[in-house]
């Protein structure tokens, strides 16, 4: 067979049938091995189950779990559910028991962030499809799996048959140059590409990210740069499973264990771009001289080195009326500098960045300080295994002396559907993937960063740059 | 699902880069648990201010009364998955969007639901603006072409996907076309991937 690349394998390893040869030769019946719900985009899913008296298929490949609509403070278990929230969680665990179909309940330890909790779990592996009804299903890619984002319409058709009628993408090549220095990881590296590319310059390709930078990665950095490939239109991203990932995988609860562990590793191994693999397009980063990035706009296309500045507008007049109307939106002008601006409120978390070796991060840069005056700070675990993991380091003291609110896990303010949400005006340094217009909340302006750089800001008060503020302790 | 065939229509022109589903459908919406009847959200916070009333903007404007058809930009309906984003616009009454690129977990939402997505260059989109201008716009989903009449009468044809045509003129529902023409192949398949990868059957491992 002629060298293939690795979404070829994984695209190959889970066609059922081909759909119109002669017509549309990419399109093709996949095999859906493994399937994450959450509670915000799977109740018309099941309705549609219901109306056309359908079953699902094979409950146990399945998996739901609440996340996006949770309370987050330490009493959410206690104080009375927020009415619509509360239903939507109760009618997830009311369709998952009538389907039989596992359920994570917000009581239980295991409760989590989708994309946070699968990987822990162990529920995502290599080589497998997994999709799920949110677009940063792409987290998953990390550990070579054919991982997508779906409709509730295709939830619903992945419940019923484990399949989904795809068309094979275009593969593109990120390749990573060199390494990236102090204080600059996977989302300073994600912001980089997508605002040197543009947002959509991966659209319609899966992206495999490669490189000496990617093989030095945790398993947590690789899973903040495949999460952050949707923003750049790509809805697939992947990294090659080594041995970084085979360690990462022992002993995770669902993961195969024993001899089944070994012949399945033996197995994900094989799962790499063959040498001479031709790739649709490729593209290269340099990392060196990489600084920590800050978004500016409404896009996190927009996004510049933190010692950078609001860049000027554009000279085509369309797209400097764009400009100015994100300028507007964001309460910034032209040539202003980002270092130094204020904010009002701080988020750590997310299924970008919201993981221990994130946590560990944003504790680095905050510990022994205060937060500063006037500033809402909150640190919010992407799951209760890393809100007990980071307890168990003492990161959770550190956050509360300096005054950061330490929450239960969920999404918070990455997409503002429980109470945590910007004021109008309000600006704050995230951690999260999206600064769409109202992402974090009507009026609300959002800066992407790392979590050191989250940290470092609320410290401050003000964006800095993470690298001179701890060289300044 | 509804079968598109042809549609004639007034144009609604949203022609700003990178909608985001977000701002299709806000967010804080989703704690709504139907399908139907979300139009009132469709681009909510560019429509009505913080206490819900309407001000002055693009989407609502008189002249575009009854627009079946959306112009827009590049990569619209990226960022989230949400399906509401279609159904907001669908039952805004537009079933047929036409972009220089569309967010592609938007695009399949699309015909998943009887809207059609067509992509076309700038220039194309300059000129179905400029003859949407003077009235409204055909399309023709089985020619696969966009007309305008006036007296600048003309028509463009447009790229689609054999397999999305085909779902779309026959209103077709993805599982049920599953079901009927595959269900012994993904019997099969899953009993040689039980082979192949047993771990993926393993009861501890599900
Ligand atoms: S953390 Fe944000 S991006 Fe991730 S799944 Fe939740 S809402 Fe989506």
């Amino acid at each position: 067979m002629s060298a293939r690349t690795l979404y070829h394998k994984l695209w190959d390893a889970h066609v059922i049938a081909e759909v119109d040869p002669a017509g549309d030769p990419r399109a093709a019946l996949i095999h859906v091995d493994r399937h994450l719900l959450h509670e915000c985009s799977t109740h018309q899913s099941f309705a549609s189950l219901r109306a056309s008296h359908r079953g699902v298929h094979r409950p146990e490949t399945h998996l739901a779990v609440p996340d996006h609509a949770v309370a987050t403070q330490e009493d959410r278990l206690t104080r009375p559910a927020d009415g619509a929230a509360g239903s939507q969680v109760a009618e997830l665990a009311r369709n998952a028991a009538d389907f039989d179909i596992p359920f994570i309940s917000l009581a239980d330890p295991r409760q989590g962030i989708v994309h946070v909790i699968g990987p822990e779990l162990g529920f995502t592996l290599p080589g497998i499809t997994l999709a799920c009804g949110d677009s940063h299903t792409s987290t998953h890619g990390a550990f070579g799996a054919l991982a997508f984002g779906i409709g509730a319409s295709d939830c619903a058709t992945v419940l019923a048959t484990n399949a989904i009628v795809q068309r094979r993408a275009d593969t593109l090549k990120v390749e990573l140059r060199g390494l990236p220095g102090r204080c600059v990881g996977a989302k300073d590296i994600a912001l980089a590409l997508i605002a040197a590319y543009g947002a959509g310059f991966a659209a319609g390709h899966a992206v495999e990210f490669t490189g000496e930078a990617v093989l030095r990665m945790s398993m947590a950095a690789r899973m903040t740069l495949c999460n952050m490939a949707i923003e750049a239109g790509a809805r697939i991203g992947l990294i090659a499973p080594d041995d970084v990932t085979l360690e990462y995988l022992r002993g995770r609860p669902m993961a195969p264990s024993g001899a089944l562990f070994e012949q399945a590793a033996a197995y994900w191994l094989s799962l790499r771009s063959d040498p001479c693999a031709v790739y649709d397009r490729e593209v290269s980063l340099d990392l060196a001289g990489l600084e920590p990035m800050v978004t500016w706009g409404t896009n996190p296309q927009d996004a510049v080195p933190i010692s950078g500045l609001v860049p000027q507008p554009p000279a085509e007049i369309e797209a400097a009326r764009q400009h100015g109307k994100t300028l507007a939106a964001m309460g910034l002008a032209p040539g202003q500098s980002l270092v130094g601006l204020p904010i009002d409120v701080v988020f750590i978390g997310s299924c970008t960045n919201g993981r221990i070796e994130d946590l560990r991060e944003a504790a680095a840069a905050a510990a022994g300080r205060k937060v500063a005056p006037g500033v809402r700070a909150m640190v919010v675990p992407g799951s209760m295994a890393v809100r007990r993991q980071a307890e168990a380091e003492g990161l959770d003291g550190i956050f509360r002396d300096a005054g950061f609110e330490w929450r239960m896990a969920g999404c918070s303010m990455c997409v503002a559907m429980n109470e945590d949400r910007l004021a109008p005006g309000e600006r704050c340094a995230a951690t999260s993937n999206r600064n769409f217009e109202g992402r974090q909340g009507r009026g609300g302006r959002t800066h992407l960063v790392s979590p050191a750089m989250a940290a470092a800001a609320a410290v401050a008060g003000c964006l800095v740059d993470v690298r001179h503020a701890e060289s300044a302790r | 699902m509804n079968v598109f065939n042809t549609l004639t229509a007034p144009v609604l022109m949203l022609r700003e880069n990178r909608i985001d589903t977000d701002v299709i459908f806000p967010a804080r919406f989703l704690l709504l648990m139907q399908r139907d009847g979300l139009g009132e959200y469709f681009c909510r916070d560019r429509r009505r201010d913080a206490q819900g009333s309407f001000v002055a903007n693009a989407i609502d404007d008189a002249a575009v009364q009854g627009a079946g058809i959306l112009l827009a930009g590049k990569d619209f309906g990226c960022g989230s998955s949400r399906e509401q984003a279609v159904w907001t616009i669908l039952d805004f009454g537009i079933t047929c969007v036409i972009a220089e690129s569309f967010g592609e977990i938007f695009a399949a939402n699309c015909v998943r639901n009887g809207v059609l997505p067509i992509v076309l260059d700038a220039a194309a989109i300059d000129r179905l603006e400029t003859a949407a201008r003077c009235g409204g716009l055909t399309i023709d989903l089985v020619g696969s072409t966009i007309s305008w009449g006036g007296p600048d009468a003309g028509s463009i044809p447009f790229p689609i996907a054999a397999n999305d045509r085909e779902r779309l003129l026959n209103g077709w529902d993805e599982t049920a076309m599953i079901t009927c023409r595959w269900q012994k192949d993904i019997i099969r398949f899953e009993t040689a991937q039980r082979r192949a990868c047993p771990w993926l059957y393993e009861e501890s491992c599900l």
